[in-house]
């Protein structure tokens, strides 16, 4: 996100992740929330219950009795036509999981804040991203947000992706749990009006209607199922002009810039760390250190990770000689963590690329410290003196 | 009450569920779907749960429904439809959309077992919908496995006739018992051999705002083992035998729709049907005895309430 640049018509005012992302889902004026209770989420859902009970919000609050529920409950309403919010964490994201699937699958336009938290066992309510990942292969299209401003900016953005007639599909906005959901912030708000110009009501494509009876979610087997996943797999890859769409209409009233990764320091990086969600600042702030004593290095951080920011990525990392590729969550038994994954497929056939090390950082809320992503750039700086990396993976701060 | 009718005649003819499906010969289901369709009046909305009902009537590019019709995944029926009844709902107060009737279809799998949470979720919650189990009493589309509907004794895939477990040996669950202490305003049993029963039933559900449920026997001649031409007259001895007790439960009272002074002996049921055949030798006596003592137990009990309500 660009300096935030005061517009006509803007407030100012002190929120947290979560009350941020609730106050963008009553300007969006959505139809219906289906939601159940899961720490660092609730806060969204208790706030909008509190609009929809106050009439400041004219919407139907469904207090499902589960996150499966919820998912399902939305499903249902956004065949019907609705604009429709859920918001979960962690556990409640593993016990959607079935329906993310179907959610894509169909089509549905369903906005959904995931307070991003780490998945038990042990049990533990505070930031991992897990969740995030546990959903990165089910076809929704997934935002990370960096701080306040930006959980606000990206949920009244997403809608109007996800309800775009090229995209049509489900979209996550990404919040660090606690660091992100409870922490309040500073931040501008764009008025009512200029949500409602920028975001009409919702117009659903091939709604339920019984004028024009349709079947939703068939049985297709091997004749026609492929074919369907073919035309899913063509509206993700469509998504992403339309995401570019967006941010620049997005920036005309609010004066943010939004683009799928920021960078600092990458016009002359010698290496580089990529990262996502929060921490993004913590690796910047080090990186600013780092330059100030002439050391090249630089950041990348992604506002959008599905669908995957290849080609930025690649021209970013061009001329970089190693990255340390930033995972806050691990794929047992897998070749790398699953950024780390993205990453290294994302340059695979290009001829010149960095090393790529694998760092493992904050897992279950545990604080990214200034040192621990020092001591991840000079590992990267050694891998790119000696062309040799030594430790691919690193468990940054774990005892 | 309005839209009842006396006689099978005036059933409305319009067919809104189309032939062409793929539901075995004798199912039980196509007779409830047309039945269901007819009686509900104005604009409907069909939601339906992973299972035979489902995966034989939506081959793509294929369907039968000519309503619109939502399938979701299996244990999720309730909650779907929940969701639809609400963007119905708010639609209807913001751009004046008009709110169809959300009707239900669920097998005894996605209503007994994977999906009473949803549907304990939905009618707490209170969504206007009519939500109808269609009890083959067997996960029959996956292959005859036992469900929590299945009657003790019967023989499925899960629950053999072995020789030391001679079937299913757990009394079938009280769903309708588990609805109504949700406090829905309506709730009945049907069966395809009474099909005014039925039909009246359906009107009666569908002229309540707020969730009711409907439990209908479907027979099923290939997971229960019998000829295809007899789906009638099994469901028939059914009710007969007390084995299915048509009866309904509106606004605090029961009542028994079809009394049976008289009942058939439980075997007249039994010996139609490859399921139970294994319980007529001597040696499971014990098990037809104590499905005889289940179905007794639960008819007193319904007389008690019926004479309870007068």
């Amino acid at each position: 996100m660009a300096a935030v640049t005061r517009v006509k018509g803007q407030r100012r005012v002190g929120m947290t992740g979560d009350e941020a992302v609730a106050y963008a889902v009553k300007q969006a004026d959505v139809d219906v929330i289906a939601a159940y209770p899961i720490t660092p989420q609730t806060i969204i859902v208790e706030r909008l219950a509190e609009y929809v009970n106050n009439g400041e919000l004219n919407a139907a609050f469904i207090p499902v009795e589960s996150e499966h529920s919820a998912l399902s409950t939305c499903v249902g309403a956004s065949l019907a036509g609705a604009r429709v919010f859920t918001a979960t964490a962690s556990q409640g994201l593993a016990l959607m999981y079935e329906i993310l699937w179907i959610a894509s699958s169909m089509r549905t336009t369903i906005v959904m804040a995931l307070a991003n938290r780490a998945l038990s066992a042990p049990i533990n309510i505070h930031c991992s991203h897990d969740d995030a990942y546990a959903a990165r292969d089910t076809g929704w299209i997934q935002f990370f947000a960096e701080n306040v401003q930006e959980a606000y900016d990206l949920t009244i953005q997403a809608f109007k992706i996800a309800e775009d007639k090229r995209v049509l599909l489900p979209t996550i906005i990404n919040l660090d749990g606690f660091i992100l959901s409870h922490s309040l912030e500073g931040l501008y708000v764009l008025s009512d009006d200029d949500v409602r110009k920028f975001l009409p009501p919702k117009e659903p494509v091939n709604p339920i209607d019984v004028e024009r009876p349709m079947t939703y979610g068939p049985l297709a087997l091997y004749d026609y199922y492929y074919e369907f996943k073919r035309a899913q797999a063509e509206a993700m890859k469509n998504s992403y002009p339309v995401i570019l769409e967006v941010f620049k209409e997005y920036e005309r009233i609010s004066g943010r810039r939004y683009a799928p990764v920021k960078e600092y320091g990458m016009e002359d990086a010698e290496v580089a760390m990529v990262i996502l969600g929060s921490s993004a600042g913590t690796a910047r702030y080090v990186a600013r250190r780092m330059r100030e004593r002439g050391e090249k290095v630089g950041v990348l951080s992604l506002t959008l990770y599905r669908p995957f920011p290849e080609k930025e990525i690649v021209e970013r990392l061009r001329g970089v000689k190693a990255a340390i590729i930033m995972d806050r969550s691990y794929s047992f038994g897998s070749p790398g963590a699953q950024l780390f994954m993205d990453i290294a497929a994302a340059l695979y056939n290009e001829g010149e690329r960095p090393l790529l090390i694998n760092a493992i950082y904050g897992l279950g809320g545990r604080d990214l410290t200034p040192d621990q992503v020092e001591a991840a750039f000079r590992a990267a700086f050694e891998a790119a003196k000696t062309g040799v990396v030594k430790e691919r993976e690193l468990w940054l701060g774990v005892r | 009450m309005a839209g009842q009718v006396k006689s099978i005649k005036e059933i409305p003819r319009e067919e809104l569920f189309a032939p062409g499906h793929r539901l075995c010969a004798g199912c039980g289901i196509p007779p409830l779907v047309r039945i269901v369709l007819k009686a509900v009046p104005g604009p409907k909305v069909v939601v339906t749960a992973t299972g035979c009902l489902e995966v034989a009537t939506t081959i793509f590019p294929y369907t039968s429904w000519r309503v619109p019709w939502v399938h979701n995944a299996f244990e999720n029926a309730a909650a779907t439809a929940s969701g639809i009844e609400a963007a119905f709902r708010i639609l209807e107060k913001k751009r004046g959309i008009k709110r169809p009737k959300i009707i239900v279809f669920g097998g005894d799998g996605g209503t007994f077992d994977i999906g009473l949470q949803a549907l304990s979720g939905a009618l707490e919650r209170g969504h206007d919908m009519i939500y109808i189990c269609y009890d083959n009493e067997a996960y029959m589309n996956t292959g005859i496995q036992r469900s929590g509907a299945t009657p003790r004794g019967a023989a499925t895939t899960t629950s053999p006739a072995g020789r030391v477990i001679p079937g299913k040996m757990e009394r079938k669950k009280d769903l309708l018992g588990i609805a109504i202490a949700h406090g829905v305003r309506y709730a009945a049993t049907l069966n395809p051999a009474f099909p005014v029963d039925m039909y009246n039933k359906i009107v009666k559900a569908a002229s309540v705002e707020g969730p009711t449920v409907l439990h209908y026997l479907c027979p099923c001649p290939t997971g229960w083992r019998f000829d295809p031409s007899r789906t009638i007259e099994v469901a028939r001895l059914a009710v007969m035998t007390r084995m299915w007790p048509l009866y309904e439960y509106e606004d605090g009272r029961y009542r028994i729709t079809v009394m049976v002074k008289k009942p058939r002996p439980i075997e007249d049921y039994i010996k139609l049907q490859g399921r139970f055949r294994h319980l007529l030798q001597p040696e499971n006596k014990w098990v037809l005895d104590q499905l005889r003592r289940d179905v007794e137990e639960f008819w007193e009990r319904l007389v008690r309430l019926a004479s309870a309500s007068e």
